[in-house]
């Protein structure tokens, strides 16, 4: 069963990602979900400022400057993770290193968009 | 064979084992809509079946049988995920192990229990979900029970039996440490369920009543599966003393009558000591917690029975360490009458003024027993401004017409 672990993070928090000390939990929690054999893939993203959002409208590309809401919190971040059951991915969004002061939404995969891999 | 024999028995498994069953195939299949879908219709199989064929001799394991195959047959029809497969594999396997096994089938509710009250379910549907899977009671029902619309509470079970499926919760009992916090969402969907059928005791033969028995039923079920757990007898005794007062609660005429007025020869004797035993279980493992104390008191109260006096300053002391544990708002209210009843008048109000604004303004045990209390103060007045706002608060006719007898009586 495949989890997707999207990190919503606060500005002030997401500016801190550069410390020496969130770069290093960032690695070890990367390494410790390698080591145990659950980890498909994922990564930090770049502030929402960087973001472009592309939508298709009666044959039409519309390409707009920005993310697709501006909210408070915003996604910085997801992993997604080959694991038995909703606990399982629990246990591992409460250790991610941003759980303490961001908020890590657990949501299943819906298998279809990976043809041959059921879930 | 007579005709009513096979209705019969089909009427007895369904109210007996019906939450055995869905526990069973759906901690094996993970989804307890589809669960029971196949239960269902197994069941209807068997009222088609069984009046021409005769009851089986494991009439169970033949339902097991037939929900096994509905279940196949709706995963072959929908395609839905391969994963169920495998799943199928067991349950068809086990179903045949129970057919000619002598044993019985595993029993799985707990597992269902946990899942139920699981911290990824709405909280607002744990306790609903709980009656409907373990007890296999309705929706209407239900929904009655909680004061929302059937439709509402049917979409309600929906979704969080769609969430259960989809996000792949696990039916097993948890490990520490989350065990503490997971048995306690379990305790407190078992108590809501209990005071939801408590409160509306006066709808006399309305259908709320009987969600206190099933409440204290799925209470049983719980200390079968825990025994080792002492909140779980603590929650069980606790339902037991307030259950025990029944009959007590209102006179004949349907008047209101408080606790420390209540004929002791009305309380069942036969359920004050069956919640005397569990409390006595409880207290051997010497691990206090919240459902224990607040049974404690109610076994104090119990007591009257035999003693003809109620001990107020135990009662104060259980509170104490209730308030300590789960500072909740009734404990707090609870804690300042203890004070009061014991003599310290002044102590408890002091207590009670203490209190957020905000969490007592629409709670009425506390304007009835800051009525109370100044009422023992001689604050007529204010006593009765307290009453009245007590009175505008409840929604049971007959303790609001005893509410207002106070406030005319000051």
């Amino acid at each position: 069963m495949k989890y997707a672990l999207l990190a919503h993070e606060s500005q002030e928090y997401f500016d801190r990602r550069k410390e020496a000390g969130a770069i290093a939990a960032g690695k070890a929690y990367g390494e410790a979900l390698q080591a145990a054999g659950v980890f498909i893939g994922g990564a930090g993203l770049e502030s929402p400022a960087t973001a472009t959002t592309v939508s298709m409208r009666d044959g039409k590309r519309h390409v707009q400057d920005g993310p697709y809401a501006e909210t408070k919190e915003f996604l910085a971040g997801f992993a997604v993770i080959d694991v038995p059951n909703l606990d399982a991915a629990l246990e591992w969004a409460a250790r991610h290193p941003a759980a303490g002061h961001a908020s890590i939404e657990v949501r299943p995969l819906a298998g279809f968009y990976f043809p041959g891999q059921p879930r | 064979m007579t005709e009513t024999e096979p209705h019969a028995t089909i009427e007895s498994i369904a109210r007996n084992s019906y939450g055995r069953l869905i526990a069973y195939v759906a901690s094996r299949s993970g989804d307890v809509a589809g669960a029971e879908d196949a239960l269902n219709d197994a069941f209807l199989a068997a009222l088609e079946r069984w009046p021409i064929d005769g009851v089986p001799q494991k009439p169970e394991a033949w339902l097991l049988h037939v929900a096994r195959n509905r279940m196949i047959d709706a995963a072959r029809h929908k395609q839905v995920r391969e994963k169920s497969e495998p799943f199928l594999q067991q349950i068809a396997e086990e179903a045949q192990s129970v057919a000619t096994a002598h044993d019985n089938f595993p029993d799985e509710r707990l597992k269902l229990l946990f899942v139920c009250a699981h911290p990824a379910i709405e909280s607002a549907a744990r306790t609903p979900l709980m009656l409907q899977t373990v007890l296999g009671i309705d929706a209407a029902r239900i929904a009655a029970a909680f004061l929302v619309s059937p439709a509402a509470m049917s979409q309600r079970l929906v979704r969080a039996k769609t969430k259960i499926r989809d996000a792949a919760i696990p039916f097993c009992v948890p490990d520490p440490p989350e065990w503490n916090e997971r048995v306690s969402f379990v305790l407190d969907a078992i108590y809501s369920a209990y005071t939801t059928g408590w409160e509306s005791l006066i709808d006399v033969g309305s259908t709320h009543h009987v969600l206190a028995s099933d409440a204290i039923a799925i209470g049983r079920t719980l200390v079968q599966s825990m025994p080792d757990e002492p909140e779980a007898h603590g929650l069980l005794a606790l339902m037991l003393h307030c259950e025990a007062r029944n009959a007590a609660r209102y006179t004949t005429d349907g008047e209101f009558v408080p606790l420390d007025q209540q004929d002791t020869l009305l309380w069942s004797q036969a359920m004050i000591e069956e919640a005397e035993g569990h409390l006595c279980s409880a207290s051997a493992f010497n691990r206090m917690g919240r459902y224990q104390l607040e049974a404690a008191i109610q076994s104090i109260h119990a007591n009257r029975a035999v003693s003809g006096w109620i001990d107020w300053p135990e009662i104060a002391l259980l509170y104490e360490g209730l308030v300590k544990i789960s500072p909740g708002i009734g404990s707090l209210v609870g804690r300042a009458v203890a004070l009061a009843q014991m003599g310290n008048v002044a102590d408890g109000l002091a207590a009670l003024e203490k209190l957020p604004a905000n969490r007592f303004v629409s709670y009425q045990p506390y304007w009835a027993a800051r009525g109370h209390l100044l009422e023992l103060l001689n604050k007529n007045d204010e006593a009765k401004e307290a009453f009245t706002r007590a009175a505008a608060l409840t929604d049971d006719a007959a303790l609001r017409d005893y509410l207002f007898k106070r406030c005319a009586r000051v």
